[in-house]
């Protein structure tokens, strides 16, 4: 009784969910639209982070180059002939990728199994190591695919990136890849291998002692989590519509880590919460880094001032609120009803994510 | 045939021997002691046995096969399981879940199957939580299945191992020190609960205890250590009357 009720509630969100992403898609200008785009990309990013780090112990700082990954194959693949013409003026693109244009699902679902791909190979020999030393080596390894789309001119168009890639995504794209990441990694960690993650997390040792694989199951989080972050890099190429190599720098890798944190280790909703606070956060501070007067006293414009509280905010987290917003916890009805219970109206962002347990 | 042999067994860590042409056999369905002083080596036997450390000389097979020098896992799978001296249970999953991730081993369903709840995986996962709750039940520990382990008394969590490492379906089961910080009624009370094991399941138990007084009462073998290297093996009463087994524990007498 209980489960269908629940069921129902995220059945119901999910329709409300997507009355508003109908709502906002025909009825909010451009600028609206990409920020709730990106809330949706850097999501993917936080829980695919989240299941790595939160739900398998292992500081990997890959991301960026798993995002660079996917974000050029969806570009190469969806972008006409014209375009790629119009764009490897220096160098010629090769041939077999000159006329090449898929739809944009084939695109997505190919920049996701590029990124797994790679993924695996990368963690093949990285995950022997273990905390710092898998941070310093995964990092490494996004830098050398950073590095590698410079240089393979023929392929990427080097530092001069990609331009024109078509505006293929929209709410529907991202939002939906955001309900499917969530689905696939919430599933996977109710599982046994789920619980074997958690139990690499807690102690290696034991896990391996009571006949836990770890390479596979390490590899497998790796694979999963890099093959949903290549879809987010190609939502993100697709939605930006203009990529090259510096968009894939560190920083951004910092930023997922940021987000996690912040939304709680081990709480997938705790991380699409909190990269929607962010990515908003981030808007609604812009004024802050243009010229403004304070009674007489008049501060110029500093570049990069969100940043800076940004930074304050993370710390204060990690001093005051160590486990984030949610902590290891879910969303789950059940909480909601007993928070709120008389005057419960949650936001349509929280709404999307019932447990369905 | 001897269930797990170990020949001439050596380990080194750099100029320091832990352990000495160090070789046993243990029957099915045996219970035997290896006790020794602190650092005499007996959890550097364990660690081998198991496959955490690699053996610098010597041979060691289980039921016939060679698994000198296998990953920890592939020996679990062959049937070897084992606790840990300072416990290891995982805060992250509760009373139940550590015993079914015992069974993860067994589980046939790949992870895509699991992921989409699967009819295969669905009855995997039922038998798994019944087979768990089974086990805590026959260890009288079914009302404890929800909690974090960390709620747990220290001996139950001690129990808990146990039953994590049986959840594996060993045919050998290594408990090393399974009684260290125990008070001595709930030391003699948990090795009562080790015979009960014994009777209950088919394998063998391989026991590490730092004192002769707990393990005497049920274990019809001890092996002792000293430094590495065997100085006894018999009997309770061989054991307690063997003089070097006396020097081991109490330092040789010297009366000038």
């Amino acid at each position: 009784m209980k489960i269908s009720r629940n069921t129902l509630l995220t059945l119901g969100a999910l329709i409300i969910f997507a009355g508003f992403l109908y709502v906002a898609q025909n009825m909010f200008n451009t600028y609206i639209l990409r920020i709730i785009n990106l809330c949706a990309i850097y999501s993917i990013f936080a829980i695919t982070f989240n299941l790595i780090y939160g739900y398998t112990g292992q500081f990997s700082l890959g991301h960026a180059g798993f995002a660079a990954v996917g974000a050029y194959v969806a570009a190469l693949l969806t972008m006409s002939a014209q375009q790629k013409e119009a764009n490897f003026f220096l160098t010629p693109i090769v041939p077999a990728l000159a006329t090449m244009q898929w739809p944009f699902l084939f695109a997505i679902i190919a920049a996701g199994l590029l990124a797994a791909l790679v993924g695996s190979l990368i963690a093949w020999p990285a995950l022997r190591l273990r905390g710092d030393y898998l941070a310093i080596a995964t990092l490494g390894f996004s830098e050398i695919i950073r590095v590698l789309l410079v240089n393979m001119q023929p392929v990427t168009n080097g530092a001069l990136g990609l331009k024109g890639i078509p505006p293929y995504t929209n709410l529907f794209w991202s939002w939906g890849c955001v309900v499917i990441t969530l689905f696939v990694i919430k599933r996977l960690t109710n599982t046994s291998y789920g619980r074997a993650l958690r139990a690499i997390r807690d102690d290696e040792v034991a896990a391996e002692a009571l006949g836990v694989q770890l390479a596979r199951h390490k590899l497998m989080a790796f694979a999963v989590s890099a093959f949903f972050v290549g879809v987010a890099g190609a939502l993100m190429a697709n939605l930006i519509s203009t990529i090259d190599p510096k968009v894939f720098l560190f920083f951004l890798t910092y930023q997922i880590v940021g987000i996690t944190v912040m939304g709680g280790m081990g709480s997938l909703t705790g991380s699409t919460i909190a990269a929607c606070l962010y990515t908003i956060f981030l808007e609604v501070l812009r004024p802050i880094e243009s010229p403004f007067t304070i009674g007489n006293l008049h501060v110029p414009g500093v570049p990069g001032m969100r940043m800076v509280l940004f930074s304050i905010l993370l710390l204060i987290v990690i001093l005051f609120y160590r486990h984030g917003l949610m902590g290891t916890r879910e969303f789950s009805w059940d909480r909601l009803f007993e928070f709120f219970r008389g005057k419960k109206k949650a936001s349509p962002l929280t709404n999307s994510e019932g447990e369905q347990e | 045939m001897s269930l797990l042999k170990l020949e001439e067994v050596t380990k080194k860590f750099g100029g320091l021997t832990a352990v000495k042409n160090f070789s046993t056999e243990l029957a099915p369905r045996e219970l035997c002691a290896l006790i020794g002083p602190n650092g005499s080596g007996k959890t550097t036997i364990f660690n081998m046995i198991t496959g955490i450390y690699v053996p610098t000389q010597g041979k060691i097979s289980f039921n016939g096969k060679e698994i000198t020098a296998k990953r920890p896992d592939i020996i679990t799978g062959y049937g070897i399981a084992r606790t840990f001296q300072n416990i290891r249970l995982f805060q992250g999953l509760n009373v139940v879940e550590n015993v079914m991730l015992g069974q993860h081993l067994h589980l046939h369903s790949n992870p895509v199957e699991a992921t989409l709840n699967l009819p295969g995986y669905v009855r995997e996962e039922k038998r798994m939580r019944l087979e768990g709750m089974r086990l805590l039940e026959s260890l009288g520990m079914a009302q404890l299945a929800h909690d974090e382990p960390s709620a747990l008394p220290y001996g139950q969590q001690r129990k808990l191992e146990i039953a994590r490492a049986l959840a594996t379906q060993p045919r050998l089961l290594l408990l090393d020190e399974p009684a260290a910080g125990m008070s001595p009624a709930d030391s003699e009370e948990l090795m009562i609960f080790i015979r009960h094991i014994l009777q209950t399941f088919d394998l063998s138990i391989f026991l590490i205890e730092h004192q002769m007084r707990v393990v005497m009462g049920i274990c019809p073998r001890i092996i002792v250590i000293d430094q590495g290297e065997q100085i006894a093996e018999g009997t309770p009463e061989e054991i307690q009357n063997n003089n070097r087994v006396i020097e081991a524990y109490l330092g040789v007498a010297d009366y000038a």
